[in-house]
């Protein structure tokens, strides 16, 4: 049987470089270093594909093994620098979803120096009530770097803030999804011997799913897992009503999904997976249908189809300059998908569709 | 004085108005070698003396407040805390702020870190929509169970900003509550360069409390001082993004000198006349009615003080990550120390409406 599922120190300390690293959308590169550097010594193929995608295979020994993708994006939402105003001010625009709501006052770090800067705002005290009411929009926002700062239209840049332990919490930026991504790490080194092992960090998944679509093609897996962060907004009602639009909870275990809005997962995949919960006795949560997405929306529609399902850890405030996720979440969410891995053989696939 | 590091660990504690003695033991201990004598007021501002050669030495006051903004909690709903903002918060600039919850509920005050957190679209009233959310309908989120969070903290305890003080390009600093630490910065920077400098006048530096709220500290301590001319040191507005009119001034490129009815003109004169001669860069802040800072009160304390104003040049005022030239600290505190210097015993005598 499975053997018990912890996290430990040196999980903690590679999930706080993987999330401090600067990885948006594009420019993966910091994220992608550290993970051929965990994943080399247990991998029999690893290759960076044309979009920087890190692809690892762990074979199976034999030779009509079911192949397994499994698959978590590298890549964090964040900023582009596009001009130059002058004495360190730059005018800078989103890649990926975010709320500009979310940007004002926020530290930030830029390119690969990591040079620190502000995103600030107009004072209070110069604003009318009528100003206050509304937005800034992006197009007003510009980042501070401080006079004679040099940086350059093409860099990205990261909000600031730094991985944080707290309580049974954690307190970083981009836990979407490198949490996914310390969770394959994870996977590689405990792989099962008799499936195929496909792992895909893939890149570009906060802008259109797309680094996930070339390694599916690439691996072409009889199946597919994608692990992802997903919204936690089980925050209180605003007149104390009880909160239907929850999504997932905090403390109830990783995430499954039935229908995003881009993927319809498969009915077999799901059942297994929370079979798997069952028996091992990992606590698991279904994700409220509709909305977001995750890879598994253009992994499935890929070759002649790959049946997918997404588990997720969840985790609240996604896309801001700090996420909170619970320790024993992320622990479950491994747990569960390393049993399931263990438990999983072509006979599920062999049923049919409901 | 090493400014940055000291203006660092400033910045790093916390001192929300009326609850200032954090940033006050700090300030306590940097002035200290500097100055001759040091108390406290009844509300809590911190006054130090440096005393001056003259026998029967006039009093000049230097107020610099040492308050910060910041909020308090006002309910814990699930785990969730609802604040308030004590001092002018903009709501707009909250959301994914780190803070921290001074906890006071378990006996001795805990230092919680938190976020300030914006609630799902779905989770707020409809009519909100995209626009900026009030704080009202703001969170504090701590990473904590529920039942810690009630066990941990109580209505009113403080919430003060957490970011880290940066280091920018150009000798720029950046950080929450340079409003108006960097005015603090500028005062210690003052009796720094008179350790070297002779001077008749008795100069008080006061660390005021409460000038986000009720200018509480300026109005006490010039009571009960009783100095003969004050000077107010606050930071003022630079320009920035979206931030261009006539209100605002170059950043780095030196302190302001105040000039409207809350401030004597003679002062300003006297001011301008010594930063043309030593050169030290400048500009003319014009101010049509209150200034918004100390010396709003203390000019009309007591029978009235003859009140100046430096201002520093500081972007993106009110937020967690307000932006200064150190270079501009260094300048406002020379001007102020070699107008100290120069300060005859007579100098209140001298000071008339030119009508």
């Amino acid at each position: 049987m499975t053997e018990k599922i912890t996290i430990g120190k040196s999980q903690l300390t590679l999930l706080e470089k993987l999330c401090n690293a600067s990885g948006v959308s594009g420019d993966e590169g910091e994220v992608r270093k550290i993970i051929l550097e965990e994943v080399k010594p247990y991998a029999d193929e690893v290759r960076v594909d044309t979009l920087g995608s890190v692809l690892v295979t762990k074979k199976s020994a034999s030779k009509k093994a079911l192949r397994v993708m499994v698959d978590a994006h590298m890549d964090e939402v964040g900023f582009m620098l596009v001009a130059d105003d002058g004495e360190g001010i730059y005018r800078f625009e989103l890649v990926g979803g975010l709320d500009v709501r979310q940007l004002v006052g926020k530290a930030v770090l830029v390119g690969k120096d990591k040079t620190p800067g502000v995103i600030g705002a107009r004072p209070i005290h110069l604003t009318t009530p009528e100003e206050r009411q509304r937005k800034i929009p992006l197009d007003q926002l510009r980042i501070d770097i401080g006079p004679g700062g040099k940086a350059k239209p093409g860099d990205r840049a990261v909000f600031a803030t730094r991985f944080k332990r707290v309580g049974p919490s954690i307190f970083a930026k981009a836990i979407d999804n490198r949490v996914g991504c310390a969770i394959l790490v994870d996977l590689i080194k405990t792989a099962p011997a008799h499936i195929d092992l496909c792992l895909s960090f893939s890149v570009q998944e906060e802008i259109g799913l797309r680094g996930a679509k070339v390694a599916a093609n690439y691996f072409k897996p009889d199946l597919a897992i994608a692990i992802d962060s997903t919204p936690a907004n089980d925050l209180p009602h605003h007149a104390g009503d009880e909160n239907i639009f929850y999504n997932t909870k905090l403390g109830l275990g990783p995430a499954l999904y039935t229908f995003d809005a881009g993927t319809l997962s498969d009915p077999r995949l799901v059942r297994f997976l929370a079979e798997t919960g069952e028996g091992e006795k990992i606590p698991f949560q279904y994700r409220q249908p509709g909305g977001g997405g995750t890879d598994a929306g253009s992994i499935h529609r890929q070759q002649a189809g790959i049946p997918s399902a997404s588990v997720s850890v969840p985790g609240r405030y996604a896309h801001t300059s700090t996420l909170v996720m619970r320790v024993d979440d992320w622990k479950n969410t491994l747990a569960l998908v390393s049993a399931a891995l263990q438990r999983i053989t072509p006979d599920l696939l062999a049923k049919d569709r409901p | 004085m090493e400014l940055t590091p000291f203006l660092k660990s400033l910045l790093s504690t916390s001192g929300l108005s009326a609850y200032e003695t954090p940033a006050a033991k700090i300030i306590e201990e940097a002035w200290k070698p500097l100055v001759d004598e040091i108390q406290y007021s009844k509300i809590g501002s911190l006054e130090a003396l440096k005393k001056g050669s003259a026998a029967k030495a006039p009093k000049i006051m230097l107020a610099a407040h040492m308050d910060a903004i910041g909020m308090m909690v006002t309910q814990n709903i699930d785990g969730f805390l609802r604040v308030t903002g004590v001092g002018g918060v903009d709501a707009r600039v909250l959301p994914g702020t780190p803070v921290t919850v001074h906890a006071s509920g378990g006996g001795k005050t805990e230092e919680l870190p938190g976020i300030v957190v914006q609630p799902p679209a779905r989770l707020l009233p409809a009519s909100m929509g995209d626009n900026p959310i009030p704080m009202d309908h703001l969170f504090i989120e701590t990473g904590l169970l529920p039942k810690d969070v009630a066990a941990k903290v109580r209505v009113g305890d403080l919430v003060s900003y957490a970011t880290e003080p940066t280091e920018l390009a150009g000798e720029a600093l950046a950080g929450h509550t340079l409003d108006n630490r960097a005015s603090v910065a500028v005062v210690t920077v003052a009796l720094d360069e008179l350790k070297k400098k002779t001077h008749a006048w008795d100069v008080w530096a006061v660390a005021t409390v409460q000038e986000e709220v009720s200018l509480g500290g300026a109005f006490t301590s010039a009571h009960g001082l009783r100095p003969d001319l004050a000077v107010a040191i606050d930071v003022t507005f630079a320009k920035g993004p979206g931030t261009n009119d006539w209100q605002t001034f170059p950043f780095g490129k030196g302190p302001t000198l105040g000039f409207g009815p809350n401030l004597h003109p003679f002062l300003f004169k006297q001011f301008e006349e010594l930063a043309k001669k030593l050169e030290i860069p400048y500009q003319t802040e014009v101010i049509p009615r209150h200034s918004g800072t100390d010396a709003y009160a203390t000019q009309v304390s007591a029978e009235g003080i003859p009140t100046m104003v430096i201002g520093i040049p500081l972007r993106y005022m009110h937020t967690a990550v307000e932006v200064v030239a150190l270079k501009d600290i260094q300048r406002a505190g020379r001007l102020l120390a070699e107008f100290i210097a120069a300060l005859e015993i007579d100098f209140v005598e001298k000071i008339v409406w030119e009508d």
